[in-house]
């Protein structure tokens, strides 16, 4: 039975996090006035960010794209590639490249599963070769953000549900497949895989990893 | 047979008397005192060859008066491209004091490439699939100033999975591929500098296994190939050695390769520590001390200072000889002044082998000793430090002294863990590892990316540990691991245990009899059993 090999995104194979993603956006609204509000509002979440992610990624999910609330979805798109180009890609870890290109070699399955949303991911996949991609999507109505995600909302074991049914469907073998992160709240992805990896990890997960004998790889 | 035996032969043989005093056993990070039966024979390191007096001068008249080839000088030429490899930081062991020797030699050759108009220099540490050497280590090996005009551009770690660094040289009648580091394939001239620390160092080893990738590396490094060797520390008994030589006729024939081998004596330790590689029943008054001194003190620090403090103490290595040219002229050369310092003559083969496991080896330099390399330090180099035949006999008893902790490196063998912990439970035959085990983990894009990225071993090395171990494992009826704190360990290496070295010897009497004939490897020791 073949494998895939599974990775988060944001932290394993990019140095950027969601936080970028959102700091983009807020530097590019109509005009600057609502640039600089929405930039400085911005600025002085992040340690509220930074508390609820060590406290809960479902928490810090819902408190953090309620800051997309009023943008619009045409907004977004157009602004995915300017994105892409300017943040993201000089973001690409360069280990990144060589781990895909390895595993790819090894016959298997290359997925990204992310927790960032669709119109950010899109352009790195392409750039990257990878076809398969689970992301988190922002409810729009009439066009405009409503700051809620739509299910199912990519954190934690919801990633690990989505690869078990992934496999069952596609005929893959859990044991013979990869996993990789850089965050602590995908341990449960990580323990239902054969060959779990930690990347460029926290001292929490460090810290789980040298417990469980994973490997530690630095892709910077 | 007995009395035969235990006649003195060689000073660097003893035996154990009713007065003899006990003896010091490295055990891991410990040392430990252990009486040892009456008639048990000692082997201790030969006299130390005195180094040469001017080491410089050596090297200049080495490579002005190369075997085989013109003189280095008059290989240069302005503009040409020039790369040198050196050997890793698996030798000399422990790490010596510097200058290292390879800085001695760098320095000579690179003020000579640059006398001779030669600018297209790079130096690549020749280390195959060990891990790479960290930065500090580096620029100990090399020197500071060596380091700061090269690093990192021009003196780099040798990488093997990196694709378009490599090419592919050709390959032998027996299908045995050559892929070698591009930069070194590529130049007009490579310059080899080695340091032969055990005869099967050197030689054909240094450029078509130091700078290969892993599949030209897995066509050697089989458990038929050890099996087949007799030992591997006795380069005309090898078949791992015939194979690197059919492979290094593939470098001679594709690269013009100009060799320059050192031979090192075997005086490990300077005046503070040197009564342990001495006889316990010559030592002073103040040797005694200067022991209780070190037990006093490393019985006081946590395991990781005295493993600290054990990889701190440099060898005082003192060059023996230098000889430069074409490849297998210097190396017959090294080897020869090689076997002068080890070979210890010995007549009639023991029952019962013991040997304490030092915490060194040539894979754990400022690491840990874990299980797997325990393994390879007892069945693979203590045992076949041999010539002719094996030091114990067919079917014999081997005693190791070692805790054999359940611990492992994660920066630098992180594929030892799953090896040891999934693999070896469920076999250890090293055929069906290799079938059907070896590749997976070296094409596991975690490893290669740790070893690439990092400073891990290659996936397969942990593969590569167990198959040293075959030629042993095949030969020894029980191997015994006297010391083990746990069980689980020696149980997984199928190996036996006992608490202590007093139960071990019982044990293994009760194998092979009461009038069992005894030797004992005094550790650490560099030492070849010469066998009539």
């Amino acid at each position: 039975m073949a494998g895939a090999a599974f990775y988060d995104l944001e932290g394993t194979l990019v140095s950027t996090n969601l936080v970028h993603t959102l700091s983009f956006y807020a530097r590019r609204q109509q005009g600057l006035m609502a640039s600089f509000t929405k930039s400085a509002s911005t600025f002085l979440s992040l340690p509220v960010f930074a508390v609820t992610d060590q406290y809960s990624r479902k928490v810090f999910n819902d408190l953090y794209f309620k800051r997309y609330k009023g943008q619009s979805e045409d907004r977004l798109r157009y602004f995915a590639n300017e994105l892409f180009e300017d943040v993201i890609k000089p973001a690409v870890f360069p280990g990144t490249y060589e781990l895909i290109d390895k595993s790819r070699k090894l016959g298997l399955r290359q997925v990204v599963i992310t927790g960032a949303l669709d119109l950010s991911v899109k352009p790195l996949m392409d750039h990257l070769g990878i076809t398969e991609y689970v992301t988190n999507r922002l409810e729009f109505v009439n066009g405009i953000a409503t700051g809620r995600l739509l299910p199912p909302v990519m954190a934690a074991a919801t990633k690990a549900s989505w690869i078990r049914t992934y496999t069952e469907r596609e005929g893959i073998s859990l044991s013979d497949s990869y996993a990789y992160t850089d965050s602590m709240s995908d341990l449960p992805m990580l323990s239902i895989v054969g060959h779990p990896a930690v990347v460029n990890p926290d001292m929490r997960l460090r810290q789980t990893a040298l417990h469980h004998d994973w490997p530690i790889l630095n892709l910077k | 047979m007995a009395l035969q035996l235990r006649r003195k032969t060689h000073e660097s043989v003893i035996y154990i008397d009713r007065d003899s005093a006990p003896r010091i056993m490295p055990s891991g990070e410990d040392f430990i005192l252990e009486d040892l039966p009456i008639g048990t024979r000692v082997l201790y390191p030969n006299p130390t060859i005195k180094g040469l007096p001017n080491r410089e001068a050596a090297i200049r008249y080495a490579l002005n008066h190369p075997l085989g080839c013109d003189p280095l000088f008059a290989q240069l030429e302005p503009g040409m491209r020039v790369t040198v490899a050196v050997d890793d930081i698996s030798l000399p062991l422990p790490p010596m004091a510097t200058p290292d020797i390879r800085q001695t030699v760098l320095e000579i050759v690179l003020d000579m490439l640059a006398g001779h108009g030669v600018d297209d220099v790079h130096i690549i540490i020749a280390n195959s699939l060990h891990r790479k050497m960290t930065e500090w280590e580096m620029k100990r090996m090399v020197g500071p100033a060596i380091f700061s005009e090269y690093y990192p551009d021009r003196y780099y770690n040798h990488d093997a999975e990196w694709a378009d660094g490599m090419i592919k040289i050709g390959e032998t009648r027996h299908k045995e591929p050559l892929v070698l580091n591009r930069r070194c394939a590529e130049s007009d001239l490579l310059i080899y500098v080695n340091i032969n620390f055990v005869p099967m160092d050197g030689g054909h080893k240094s450029v078509a296994v130091g700078l290969c990738d892993y599949e030209s590396l897995r066509a050697h490094h089989d458990p038929q190939t050890i099996r087949d060797s007799d030992s591997y520390m006795d380069p005309a008994r090898s078949a791992l050695n015939h194979k690197v030589t059919r492979l290094g006729k593939i470098v001679d024939e594709h690269l013009n390769v100009f060799h320059i081998e050192t031979a090192i004596n075997n005086r490990m330790y300077g005046a503070d520590m040197d009564f342990l590689l001495r006889n316990e029943d010559d030592f002073t008054a103040f040797d005694r001390m200067k022991f209780e001194a070190m037990r006093y003190t490393m019985g006081k620090l946590p395991r990781a200072a005295r493993r600290k403090l054990l990889h701190s103490r440099p060898a005082q290595y003192e060059m023996t000889a230098c000889y430069a040219g074409k490849t297998e002229l210097v190396h017959e050369k090294i080897v020869a002044k090689g076997f002068e310092q080890y070979a210890i003559p010995i007549r009639g083969q023991c029952d019962i082998l013991i040997t304490g496991i030092p915490d060194i080896s040539p894979y754990n330099v400022y690491s840990i000793l874990n299980p797997l390399l325990v393994q390879v330090m007892a069945l693979g180099y203590h045992f076949n430090f041999y010539r002719n035949k094996p030091l114990l006999k067919k079917g014999g008893v081997l005693i190791v002294h070692h805790p054999c902790f359940d611990e492992f490196d994660h920066q630098f063998h992180p594929s030892y863990i799953e090896f040891f912990h999934r693999l070896l439970p469920e076999t250890r035959d090293a055929f069906t590892l290799r079938e059907k085990y070896e590749q997976e983990f070296a094409n596991n894009p975690s490893y290669i990316e740790m070893y690439r990225r990092g400073n891990a071993y290659h996936g397969a090395h942990p593969f590569f540990m167990w198959y040293w171990g075959e030629n042993g494992r095949q030969h020894v009826g029980r191997v015994i691991a006297a010391g083990a704190e746990n069980a689980h360990v020696p149980a997984i290496l199928g190996w036996e245990r006992a608490d202590n070295l007093t139960e071990a010897i019982a044990m293994a009497r009760s194998y092979m009899g009461n009038s069992a004939e005894i030797t004992m490897l005094h550790q650490p020791m560099i030492g070849i059993a010469d066998m009539e």
